[in-house]
């Protein structure tokens, strides 16, 4: 227990001495949390809107007038014929064009339907579909106006998330995602870094047990995690008032686990490494990318290959996202995410196994 | 000048040889990522899971049931008999969207009267929700005339067209987006450690004892890594137009300048990274912070810039791979020439100047 003690200090004294990795321990997080937030969110609005008005008539003046009261679109240009919209298009400055063709006004007073083109930049497929079906809806407004309703409606009830906030669901998924990233940065150095500068035998020489020197290491970084859940958590709360509808505390009691699982992995990259180069690139590229890749905090796992949705299910992430997500919007308790708590709970101590038994075939 | 640059560089490369790990992961992840990701990702949403309450149990509301199904966008999950038991169903994620037809939906029909089916669906991925709710909708629309034996006349319809893209593929737009984040991360790593290295292993000194410059201990770091870095780009490249079908529109020559243009960017940045990291350990942390969350985030590949706030779009501005992703689609996928994009090629030459010329200034200081 005593050697345990000091091999805890020893960590803590080194971690203390490089004041700048403890800086970017605890600013980077809060910085990234609140970049992030902003940036990770898939509710488009002001899509550029190029108009081409070939009719020139009050009612196609009017359609136009829809399109730009919108929320939803931004016109940047109107141009008087339709290749001119071609440059718009092809410069990505307008990613939906409507056209309103000659004889518009004509047709509607005639009572038949009034037929107006949309062009949609494919490049980017969310903003082309969004785009379409909001002009779709600006069209639906308009005939409402005219008085034509349609008799069959669809009555939509969205649960959980009544406004469609895309917020309420990215934000918990990036508090994961720096968890991650954090804890399996610190400890996929620690076991390399004494191997490369050479103070892997002074180690050695020590009395410590091989698990003991892995707990040394490991507790000041899982206390470095729970620090850095419980800053970006308040960010979460306070700054994103992202509602936290189930208990703080089922969720602190499941990240535990995950936390474990993350300083797991890294020690199992720096047990499978010989540079810190090699550290830093199996860390990134074999389990940070696939992690946020596959875990469905952008992709929905539903939508890949099965293949890839086996894999998914041996990437702690993805039940701690799920976790996340159950917590804030759902306000799940144990009863629904026992399992995932279950599983977490089994790969942590399945990866700290295997790093342990890496560990000591590093020593013979 | 030239033959001390050549002699850091081969040196650079002997040390990158002995190191196999590293040199492979540099050369061959980049395309291992793309092909791995380029299938597994997409946004493309089918098989949702749907519950079906049919309280009316007609021809007609059968005949609903089944126009949701045929379309191809739902599985249908469970058959129930009320309502209440949807909440349990949506915690438990069995499924993410729910019909619910109504008992009087037959005698109302039939009677030429309004009515409504109501859409019950999980909003806590908003993205998929809101395509979810545009099939329904498109679905439902397009049984009104059935369902009431009718000619449904609108008086506003749009014929839509989707240039680029007709299809909607999801890959078509994510594989350049993909290769600029693979790229970018693995050029910002691949050097970020370079100089840094030299410093914790106390062979810095030795550097410092030899005639060589700044510049040429810069450029001999820089060069093998372009090098490594443009025959991975090249067959990632390939690889998008030879398994996911991303038609390659535009001129190779300009997709070969502006892509140099961003690796040099990328390995500038790691460059300075590592002459301001005292330790391989922070020099990691700021590497992977400042290339993997920014451009997954910041850069359009994902989320589309016009949709964040203001103060953070100006921020993007200042993320290399903005400008490459740009470029990128427009060449790829929009085929057009340099008067559309010249913009973002300037910005990249401009980001990568900057860099390097920040990189050598700390360089001539560390020596």
């Amino acid at each position: 227990m005593r050697t345990l003690w000091n091999m805890l200090v020893k960590e803590l004294i080194q971690l203390k001495r490089d004041p700048r990795v403890l800086a970017v321990l605890f600013v980077a997080p809060v910085v990234q949390l609140t970049l992030l937030a902003y940036a990770a969110t898939t509710d488009i609005r002001q899509v550029e809107l190029a108009v081409c008005d070939l009719d020139c008539s009050s009612a196609s003046r009017r359609l136009v007038e829809d399109f730009t009261a919108s929320t939803y679109f931004r016109r940047v240009a109107t141009v008087p014929t339709q290749n001119d919209l071609d440059p718009w298009l092809e410069s990505g400055r307008a990613r939906v064009a409507v056209t309103i063709p000659a004889g518009f006004s004509a047709e509607r007073a005639a009572g038949r339907t009034g037929r107006v083109q949309m062009v949609a930049d494919g490049s980017d497929p969310m903003v082309g579909t969004l785009g379409l079906a909001y002009a779709q809806g600006v069209l639906q407004t308009l005939a409402e106006v005219d008085g034509f309703h349609t008799p069959l409606e669809l009555r939509p009830k969205v649960l959980y998330n009544p406004d469609l906030m895309s917020r309420y669901y990215m934000v918990p998924g990036v508090l994961a995602l720096i968890i991650l990233i954090m804890t399996m940065m610190l400890s996929s150095m620690a076991v390399v870094r004494e191997t490369e500068i050479g103070t892997m035998e002074q180690l050695l020489v020590t009395p410590l047990t091989p698990s003991a020197v892995i707990a040394g290491k490991l507790v000041p970084y899982a206390l470095v995690g729970v620090v850095e859940f419980l800053t970006t958590l308040t960010v979460v709360l306070f700054w994103f008032e992202v509602p936290l509808r189930g208990s703080f505390w089922i969720l602190a009691l499941l990240t535990a686990p995950f936390i474990v699982c993350c300083l797991g992995l890294g020690l199992l990259v720096s047990t499978l490494s010989r540079t810190q180069q090699q550290a830093m690139m199996i860390s990134t590229f074999v389990f940070m990318m696939p992690q946020i890749y596959l875990s469905g905090f952008v992709f929905p796992i539903q939508n890949m290959p099965a293949l890839f949705q086996w894999i998914s299910c041996a990437i702690p992430l993805r039940y701690y996202i799920t976790i996340l997500r159950g917590v804030f919007l759902k306000g799940a308790g144990l009863e629904v995410l026992w399992f995932e708590g279950l599983v977490l709970v089994g790969l942590a101590i399945l990866i700290l196994t295997f790093a342990r038994l890496r560990y000591r075939v590093r020593l013979g | 000048m030239i033959r001390r640059v050549l002699a850091t560089a081969v040196k650079e490369l002997l040390q990158l040889r002995r190191d196999w790990r590293t040199a492979l992961a540099l050369l061959g992840m980049p395309v291992v990522l793309l092909m791995i990701y380029g299938y597994a990702l997409s946004f493309d949403v089918t098989d949702i899971r749907l519950g079906v309450v049919d309280q009316c149990r007609s021809q007609a509301s059968r005949r609903m049931v089944e126009a949701f199904l045929k379309s191809g966008y739902f599985v249908q999950k469970t058959i129930l008999d009320d309502s209440r038991s949807l909440d349990d169903l949506f915690t438990a994620e069995t499924i993410q969207a729910a019909l619910v037809i109504p008992a009087d939906f037959t005698a109302r029909t039939s009677a030429r009267q309004p009515t409504s089916v109501l859409f019950v669906l999980d909003g806590s991925d908003s993205q998929t929700a809101n395509t979810v709710l545009g099939y329904a909708r498109q679905i439902v629309a397009s049984q009104t005339g059935a369902v009431y034996g009718i000619q449904i006349q609108v008086p506003y319809e749009a014929a839509p067209l989707v240039w680029y893209n007709p299809d909607l593929k999801s890959s078509i737009f994510l594989v350049p987006g993909l290769l600029a984040f693979i790229l970018m991360v693995s050029s910002v790593i691949a050097t970020a450690l370079a100089v840094v290295r030299e410093k914790e292993r106390g062979t810095m000194e030795s550097l410092r004892a030899t005639p060589v410059r700044a510049i040429e201990l810069l450029l001999g770091k820089a060069v093998p890594y372009l090098l490594v870095a443009s025959v991975s780009a090249a067959g990632s490249l390939f690889l998008a137009w030879a398994l996911f079908e991303v038609p390659i529109r535009g001129s190779l020559l300009w997709l070969a300048v502006v892509t140099l243009l961003f690796l040099a960017g990328g390995l500038g940045w790691g460059i300075f990274i590592s002459t301001i990291a005292e330790t391989q350990q922070l020099a990691f942390q700021l590497s992977l912070l400042s290339s993997m969350l920014p451009t997954l985030l910041l850069s359009g590949f994902i989320f589309p810039i016009s949709s964040m706030p203001t103060a953070l779009q100006i921020l993007t501005h200042i993320v290399p791979a903005r400008y490459y992703i740009s470029a990128l689609r427009s060449i790829v996928l929009k085929g057009v020439g340099p008067e559309m994009w010249w913009q973002q090629m300037v910005a990249l030459g401009i980001y990568a100047s900057v860099v390097l010329l920040l990189a050598t200034v700390r360089m001539v200081r560390r020596l």
